[in-house]
């Protein structure tokens, strides 16, 4: 199997980033019964905010380093779920789940729409983040910049697991996932768990958002559609599991990187990578149809 | 410690389900809020508890007042702060959280570091909790469910306990051990007991007053030992006849009494 490392890395790689981004999309479902058509959008704002600080001509005070950038970036996207909380969620309390979904494929254009006004559709130069120089490992040959990628997705990924599973906050936030009114009568805020969900929803996309632009060398507005590519992997790992939007993420990846290496070359079908997600999608639906890992309806006999 | 003056409780701006209500809990005693179906006993409660709001009801008349403070406009989360804690009707568990993030979750208020001691505690309370510590709650069987559920209580250190029918559904000794145990957190930790309940005649030999309600209004109150000999609670709540023995069902003709205080 000739360049086995080199394809596991990137389709790892490739699985961390999925799995961020879902992991965004699953804790909004999560906590709010809300699917987040916006995923990507949230994604889009942040990268392009990262840009600017770092990048675009004409910005005062330009260019910022990395860190500061990042950092700045990644307080708007707090920002923007706290905000969305307070103008979108907040006021439509008690209306139909549907018209809340139906608000975040407004929202997902009207950010679009705003990110395009300020920078434009075309395709622009993203610098790099990481050092790109060829690592010699177990004797293949990688850029450094993927084992970065790799393992700051991997290591967000292994801190937000722990936050949910231990912390105080975690805890009430899956407690206000299973039952909200019994959440609010043990003093757990909901409006507040609803703007952590979608304030970490936004820095998990931004910063997998990062990873992306990193790797492509530049970005444009269709960056947002990762916020649809990633339905594959929260329908297969499970609309509202955590682990499952890690795992359904890493498989993805996987998929894609191993057929796009060893399947498209053999079979002769160009862009097989693309296909088979969705292909496994159905298997796994018409198997196990909440996804992988989904949250099982506990009934008691 | 909490009195209720005369609330009126709408529900969707249209449907009047309390009308008038009052009623008093002094500090360390059980009070038993008695009565038959939708008479508002949990409305009461949730009314005490600032969870209306998220099922469109209000308290448009009437003031709650609990250690001086009026709460009737307060939200959830201040009145849990403030130390009133209501545990629900149908236990209403965490199901996908283990017992223990159950009871965390429960402490969510508080920012201080006994929380591993009052989990501690808790377990001394119902040993059959610290079993299952590590199991997902919503496998345990009703009675364990009920034990979390008032430990969980427990855990945010209230100063006053709203139960909604901790008896519901639960086989009869169970239902001794939990009310046994609603007795001793009553009497050792000092938490103040308001209890809802259907199961009249174990409220009554729990409590230290007793409310019944009907329609929407309190129609009698009074020490449980009175409550106990009256002749309508006996008749009505107990289903006793004049003497001490329960009553024989064929031997009821008809409804020749009338509760007096219908009228």
């Amino acid at each position: 199997m000739p360049n086995f490392l080199p394809l596991l890395i990137t389709g790892l790689m490739n699985g961390a980033i999925y799995a961020l981004v879902a992991l965004g999309f699953v804790l909004i479902y999560k906590a709010t019964d809300v699917i987040n058509f916006a995923q990507g959008e949230l994604l889009l704002v942040g990268v392009y905010v990262t840009f600017a600080l770092v990048a675009e001509t004409g910005f005062p005070l330009r260019p910022w380093p990395w860190p500061l950038a990042i950092a700045a970036a990644l307080a708007v996207a707090v920002g923007l779920g706290v905000l969305i909380e307070r103008l979108v969620l907040r006021p439509l309390i008690g209306e139909p789940i549907i018209s809340v979904i139906m608000v975040t494929i407004g929202l997902s254009q009207l950010l679009r729409a705003i990110v395009a006004a300020f920078f434009g559709t075309s395709q622009r130069a993203f610098p790099p983040i990481f050092p790109s120089h060829v690592i010699e490992l177990f004797g293949t040959r990688i850029t450094a910049d993927r084992l970065w990628a790799l393992g700051i997705a991997g290591l967000l990924l292994l801190l937000l697991s722990l936050f949910f599973r231990f912390s105080t906050t975690g805890i009430a936030m899956r407690a206000a996932a299973d039952d909200q009114q019994a959440a609010l009568s043990m003093g757990i805020s909901i409006k507040r768990v609803f703007a952590i969900a979608w304030s970490i929803a936004a820095v998990v996309a931004t910063i997998g958002g990062l990873l992306v632009a990193n790797n492509n060398g530049g970005i444009n507005t269709s960056l947002g559609n990762i916020g649809l590519l990633v339905f594959p992997v929260v329908i297969l790992g499970g609309l509202d599991s955590i682990p499952g939007a890690i795992i359904g993420g890493i498989i993805i990846g996987m998929i894609e990187s191993f057929s796009a290496g060893y399947l498209n070359v053999k079979l002769g079908l160009e862009g097989l990578e693309s296909v088979l997600p969705y292909v496994l999608l159905i298997i796994i639906l018409m198997i196990r149809p909440y996804g992988l890992f989904g949250r099982e309806i506990i009934e008691r006999v | 410690m909490l009195s209720i003056n005369n609330i009126e409780v709408i529900y969707n701006d249209v449907i009047l389900v309390l009308k008038g209500l009052s009623l008093e809990v002094r500090e360390g005693q059980i009070v038993a809020l008695l009565g038959s179906n939708g008479a508002g006993k949990t409305t009461t409660l949730k009314s005490i508890s600032g969870l209306l709001k998220p099922e469109n009801g209000a308290v448009t008349d009437g003031t709650i007042e609990f250690m001086g403070q009026r709460i009737d406009r307060r939200d959830a989360a201040d009145i849990v702060r403030m130390g009133i804690f209501q545990v629900m009707e149908g236990r209403r568990v965490f199901e996908h959280l283990t017992v223990e993030e159950n009871l965390r979750a429960g402490s969510y208020i508080r920012r201080d570091r006994g929380v591993k001691d009052d989990i501690e505690k808790v377990y001394a309370y119902f040993p059959r909790l610290r079993e299952r510590r590590h199991q997902k709650s919503g496998y345990m069987s009703g009675g364990e469910q009920q034990m979390l559920a008032i430990g969980r209580a427990l855990m945010a250190r209230p100063t006053m306990m709203l139960l909604d029918e901790p008896s519901l559904g639960l086989a009869p000794l169970l239902v001794q051990e939990i009310f046994g145990i609603i007795q001793r957190i009553n009497r050792d930790e000092g938490v103040t007991i308001l209890l809802v309940e259907q199961n009249a005649r174990l409220a009554l030999s729990v409590a230290d007053y007793g409310y019944l309600m009907e329609n929407g209004r309190v129609v009698m109150a009074d020490e449980t030992a009175k409550l106990r000999d009256n002749a309508d609670v006996r008749e009505f709540y107990l289903g006793l006849g004049a003497g001490d023995t329960a009553k024989s069902y064929r031997s009821i003709k008809s409804y020749k009494r009338r509760k007096r205080w219908l009228s």
